[in-house]
């Protein structure tokens, strides 16, 4: 289990960084979002994996119990990168829609705009 | 518990969304709401530093929860400089946008700016390493919606650029917190000191990877080389107003470096010892000198006060790369000078470019022309480092400090280096800018309807409103640098003993963890 849950991490985080390093702002948001998925991935496993484990104490018995916090800071993480998501994708649709392109690289754009006028 | 302590998050909190909800059609009471929240805030934060000057460090548990199970807040003397200097920039800054009218030209910047002090005050008061995460992003989410503010296509693009940056810096800060969270068992800043000095050596690799990756998370904020390359285009194509109020943010960094790196990965802890120095001690030095280049190699005003606030944070982490008890003194004192400093500059070169864009060439000479020249004058004095403004005795004290490391000879010869092409830099642009424009002979867009006196420059006849409000709010920051260089003596007495506070860190730990005094 530990093999396929590190395997995801490192494969959702491989792929974010490849679609960030590209040139237009869609794959790059998209990117964003799996590097993000890989993120939280990885801190839900930093209370350790555990299969059939509720995240509460029991004060009668002696059963397994798993770590609550990162539990509570993955969902933290979720709603945030959630907001975030939509933010930039706002943004970049008002500066598409505005510049008419989406290379996400300032200074070509600058300069193509110069050569049009 | 001294409920004072939440204020400064709880005001802005409310303000917010009270200015959306309740008077988003009425520019001006959000103006009075606005300058009224910052007002209180200011006086809050008087209050507070008052406090705290005495050397006690108050804690705030929220929900009454004891540490390390709730959050708290912390005040101490740091905190409390950091709270100070935040809401003094924040009322010149809300001041000047709402006398040059910068409010006015989009949605919301009033509630934006509020969101925005309650992430930085935030952010300065907290105790815990996930809230500092969550209140980053509440600085950060205020900020991408100012950085916009008031739209058009490059500020759009270089918003997204801008996001896209801080994104990826937030990713990296929640795998920094994973790891140090899965080593340690705590997010608790005081009670994760306790564990990680408690850590036996031979199980630290995964702590110092933490450790790494959130420096490079305080790096990415505070524009370090080589992670600073969203600042210079974010800031030049952002409201210059609100560029002014980032100063700020690049200082959230540096405090994000001074915190975690004196406390929870102190000097003494055997794990991650000279880790930080080593590392940022270059780093500075090259942050320094590409700042500096690139004021010299501006073509335009936004720009250049960039990278003067790049070269200026180059100072500043040098200062705090040494870890001295006298260094970090030192980078107190320029924190507050070089975001004073560079608040002020944001603010001239703003009044620049409304009245002639801000193209570092000669064109006809605008309104209020003297004025605008004497306050560049006095801001490109106080950022280059030349006496008598508050500067000089900034980059006096880091070079004092820097005397007795290894590496001191570099320390000063970038230091001054770099002092001198800012110098030449600022110089250029105001001479540019201000002189030039009255002789005709440099002139390259004259107007053809109404031809140049070479003897006599043109009458300059007052913008056709032109208010006083922005100028004194970059009076009242220029005060600022002054009491600040008049009052070097008492200022280097707090830094100092803020400085002691933060290298004795079982005072903290103490007050935190309820730990009974020894």
């Amino acid at each position: 289990m530990e093999i396929l849950f590190a395997s995801a991490v490192g494969i959702l985080t491989a792929a974010g960084i490849y679609l960030i390093l590209r040139k237009r702002t869609f794959p790059v948001i998209l990117g964003l979002s799996l590097l993000t998925y890989g993120v939280n991935l990885f801190l839900f496993a930093t209370g350790r994996l555990m299969v059939n484990a509720p995240p509460v104490l029991n004060k009668y018995a002696e059963v397994p119990y798993t770590d609550p916090l990162p539990q509570a800071l993955v969902l933290t993480a979720i709603v945030i990168s959630f907001g975030m998501t939509a933010v930039v994708v706002m943004i970049a649709l008002g500066a598409y829609l505005s510049a008419k392109d989406d290379q996400i690289d300032m200074i070509e754009n600058t300069e193509r705009a110069g050569d049009d006028a | 518990m001294n409920h004072l302590l939440i204020a400064p998050v709880v005001l802005p909190a409310i303000v917010a969304p009270f200015t959306i909800m309740v008077l988003r059609h009425h520019l001006s009471l959000q103006r009075i709401f606005s300058l009224a929240s910052t007002l209180v805030l200011l006086a809050i934060t008087i209050v507070l530093a008052v406090q705290a000057a005495d050397g006690t460090v108050q804690v705030y548990e929220l929900g009454n929860w004891p540490a390390p199970f709730g959050i708290v807040l912390v005040l101490d003397r740091l905190s409390a400089l950091m709270l100070l200097l935040t809401s003094g920039l924040a009322l010149a800054v809300v001041l000047y946008a709402i006398g040059s009218g910068w409010d006015a030209r989009g949605h919301h910047f009033h509630a934006l700016m509020q969101f925005q002090l309650m992430g930085i005050l935030g952010a300065f008061l907290t105790g815990d390493a996930f809230n500092l995460f969550v209140f980053f992003e509440v600085l950060l989410i205020a900020s991408y919606g100012l950085m916009i503010h008031g739209g058009g296509t490059k500020r759009l693009q270089a918003g997204v650029q801008y996001v896209v940056y801080n994104l990826l810096g937030s990713s990296l800060f929640l795998l920094a917190l994973g790891t140090i969270y899965s080593v340690t068992g705590t997010l608790n800043m005081a009670d994760l000191a306790v564990r990680v000095a408690e850590l036996s050596p031979d199980d630290t690799a995964l702590l110092r990877v933490g450790a790494i990756m959130l420096l490079l998370v305080f790096a990415i904020k505070a524009a370090v080389l080589p992670l600073h390359f969203w600042l210079p285009a974010s800031y030049a194509n952002a409201p210059l107003p609100v560029a002014a109020l980032f100063a700020i943010m690049t200082k959230v960094g540096a405090y994000g470096i001074l915190r975690v790196y004196t406390l929870v990965f102190g000097p003494d802890v055997a794990a991650t010892a000279g880790l930080v120095g080593d590392w940022l001690l270059p780093a500075a030095m090259l942050t320094l000198a590409v700042g500096a280049i690139g004021v010299l190699g501006s073509r335009e005003i936004g720009r250049l006060v960039a990278f003067g606030a790049i070269a200026s944070m180059g100072t500043l982490l040098i200062a705090v790369a040494l870890f001295t008890p006298q260094s970090i003194a030192a980078a107190l004192y320029y924190t507050v000078h070089s975001t004073l400093a560079a608040g002020l500059l944001f603010l001239v070169a703003d009044l620049v470019m409304e009245r002639r864009g801000g193209a570092i060439i000669a064109q006809r000479p605008m309104a209020q022309a003297g004025l605008i020249a004497a306050l560049f004058f006095a801001g490109a004095i106080a950022m280059a480092g030349m006496p008598p403004l508050s500067g000089f005795v900034g980059k006096l004290l880091v070079m004092d400090a820097a005397r007795d490391n290894d590496l001191v000879w570099w320390i000063w010869a970038v230091i001054l280096a770099g002092s001198l092409i800012t110098i030449i830099g600022l110089a250029r642009a105001g001479s540019e800018i201000f002189w030039k424009s009255h002789d005709a002979s440099h002139i390259r867009e004259a107007e053809p309807e109404r031809p140049v006196d070479d003897s006599q420059p043109p009458p300059e006849e007052p913008a056709p409103n032109a208010p006083m409000l922005p100028f004194i709010a970059c009076f009242g920051l220029l005060a600022g640098l002054v009491l600040l260089t008049v009052f070097a003596g008492p200022m280097m007495d707090y830094t100092n003993a803020t400085a002691a506070q933060l290298f004795d860190p079982n005072l903290y730990i103490d007050a935190v963890l309820r730990r009974a005094e020894p």
